[in-house]
């Protein structure tokens, strides 16, 4: 069993829900994002919220894949403050839902002043609602903005136990588990961390606090990047244990004190979920075909 | 409008309703925090407390079966004829009462903070919601919810408005109600749970459903035996040409569905049609098989 602990899956296909299901990914996060195009309203901001708790938690269940959200502003679109201001407002509404499992993903991309400010007020809204954190760390200048922004974390009085630092890299890995933050991966194909140098990693720093994600999104991404880079560890001689805490069970650690993601979710579905929500997987159910969505359930 | 009786019920009967079926599933914790969310709405102070409370019922009050007793069942369709909450959860119960508590005496208020809790529902709180309908004040002016319920691509979503919901067979359109039944078989939902089948049949619906089903058979594709139901009092030679087909080389299910049919259709070929299987006659005239329990 994995969890694929960031996956924006509003951009993915039924193709690739299957491949995750059959490959043994039992539930995905999606931490809310950019998508790619600036959001011009708060409207489809609101949108989108109730479409990654929505539709999409619903398309992620008829594979047998369980499907949890990160509530947030990103921190692109933090730099229009009109938009900004209004999200804020209805943030709350949305990160006391079923399924939410972190704030996130925030943080920083340029690191501008609005970035730091809509950063804080939301560090200052998980703290509040008890929620864990996921961090984005920023493309450029990225070992300035990770240390940055585990200095305002701590700042605002958050348990590093309970954040995810995501987009660890070799440069930054250290201070991250020093600090006593999670440690999260995204494994790409061509850039970010390779399962080569992920495995290395993990013989490097031992398995604890590490985490394995994908981060697949509308780019160039794989999302079976947790389930190969489980292999390719266990082929390289991690132990069956590290593997199982850097795929599987240290995402389950972490984002589970939201009291919202819990093992039982997929290996003991409450009735309830299971006649409205989810379809069980069918790795667990002994490799049965997926139950398709119906031709014309989607556009008649 | 339509010629069934529409129902409405007061916020207040609804919530004593409510009320009663979840006190004895409540912890006193969550009785505590069910009952100060109600004071909260109910005062019309704050108003995202709706939002809020809904989002959380599920982690305050549990996702339990509602499972009501049979007399508690009955106790509900005696304060709302046709209301059915097989299948509910506690966290259900609770979502709905928590919507009739921003009522307050107004219906187009209720209206209002409806339609803003819903435009931001995850799915979950969209199916407590919609299965709500019935329980709602005012139910001519929540028609457009109900409506989007069914349009939704999410089958729980669109079956928490179609099945074991008095609301559609007293509310819909004949166009709404015939586009709900063809859907539920285009999406391969069931027929039998949508209350009010046999009673809303009309020629427009068995028309679209003679159509349907001539397309499926013309690609090879299975019919849902059920589409028979809402077809067999409008059906002509041609229709019962076809289920004597089905009742000579169908599977079970669908021999069962097309005896039926043919048991309830006017024209008099569909005696002699339904006589060439005379065991299976048997059990149809007999009332052993029916619609509910052919498959
Ligand atoms: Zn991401």
């Amino acid at each position: 069993m994995f969890i694929d602990p960031h996956a924006h899956m509003i951009s993915r296909t039924t193709d690739d829900y299957e491949a995750m299901a059959k490959a043994g990914v039992v539930a995905v996060i999606e931490p809310a994002f950019w998508i790619g195009q600036a959001r011009t309203n708060v409207g489809s901001y609101r949108d989108y919220l109730s479409h990654i708790l929505g539709f999409e938690r619903f398309r992620a269940g008829q594979f047998g894949v369980r499907h949890y959200c990160c509530i947030g502003l990103n921190s692109k679109e933090a730099n229009n403050e009109e938009l900004a201001e209004a999200v804020m407002d209805i943030l709350p509404g949305f990160a006391t839902k079923e399924g939410v499992v972190a704030i996130g993903e925030i943080g920083y991309d340029e690191q501008t002043a609005l970035e730091d400010k809509y950063f804080r007020l939301q560090l200052d809204l998980a703290r509040d609602l008890d929620l864990p954190v996921m961090i984005h760390t920023p493309h450029r200048d990225k070992k300035r903005g990770a240390s940055r922004s585990m200095d305002v974390i701590l700042e605002h009085k958050l348990d590093p136990s309970r954040v995810v630092i995501d987009h660890v890299n070799e440069e930054t890995i250290q201070e991250v588990k020093d600090r006593g933050f999670w440690a999260a991966f995204s494994i790409y194909p061509h850039s970010k961390m390779t399962a080569e140098r992920m495995a290395a990693l993990v013989k490097t720093y031992g398995a604890e606090r590490l985490i394995a994600d994908s981060a697949c999104d509308w780019g160039v991404s794989d999302p079976l990047s947790v389930p190969k880079t489980a292999k390719l560890m266990a082929d390289s001689g991690i132990s069956a244990e590290d593997v199982r805490l850097v795929t599987y069970a240290n995402a389950l650690a972490v984002y589970g004190k939201s009291g919202q993601m819990a093992e039982a979710d997929w290996l003991s579905p409450e009735p309830i979920d299971q006649r409205t929500l989810y379809q069980g997987n069918t790795v667990l159910r002994g490799g049965q075909t997926p139950r398709m969505p119906q031709s014309g359930s989607g556009n008649e | 409008m339509t010629a069934f009786p529409s129902q409405t019920i007061e916020a207040e009967k609804a919530m004593q309703l409510l009320n009663a079926w979840l006190a004895p599933r409540l912890t006193s914790d969550a009785a505590a925090w069910l009952a100060s969310q109600l004071a909260i709405i109910a005062s019309g102070e704050k108003p995202m407390q709706l939002a809020i409370a809904v989002g959380l019922a599920p982690r305050k009050v549990g996702k339990t079966d509602l499972d009501l007793t049979t007399d508690e069942a009955e106790a509900g369709r005696t304060v709302r004829e046709g209301l059915d909450a097989t299948g509910w959860s506690v966290d259900q119960a609770a979502r709905i009462l928590l919507a009739l508590a921003s009522h307050r005496g107004d219906d187009e208020q209720f209206v209002v903070s409806l339609d803003r809790v819903l435009a931001a529902a995850e799915i979950g709180e969209q199916i407590a919601l919609l299965r709500g309908l019935p329980l709602y004040p005012a139910p001519q002016r929540i028609l457009h919810r109900a409506a989007e319920g069914v349009r939704s691509a999410m089958q729980p979503i669109f079956e928490a408005v179609a099945h074991r919901n008095p609301y559609p067979r007293e509310q819909f359109s004949e166009a709404q109600w015939n586009q709900m039944v063809v859907k539920a078989l285009f999406i391969e939902s069931r027929l039998c749970p949508i209350q009010g089948l046999d009673a809303r049949r009309n020629p427009d619906l068995a028309r679209m459903l003679i159509d349907y089903a001539a397309e499926r058979r013309a690609a090879g594709r299975a019919i849902s035996p059920e589409l028979w139901r809402c077809v067999a009092p409008f059906a002509g030679e041609a229709e019962v040409a076809t289920l004597g087909d089905i009742l000579r080389a169908g599977t079970d299910a669908e021999r069962k569905g097309a005896a039926l049919a043919l048991n309830d259709c006017p024209v008099p070929s569909a005696r002699a049609a339904l006589a060439t299987a005379p065991e299976l006659a048997e059990t149809v005239q007999s009332g052993r098989v029916f619609w509910d329990n052919i498959a």
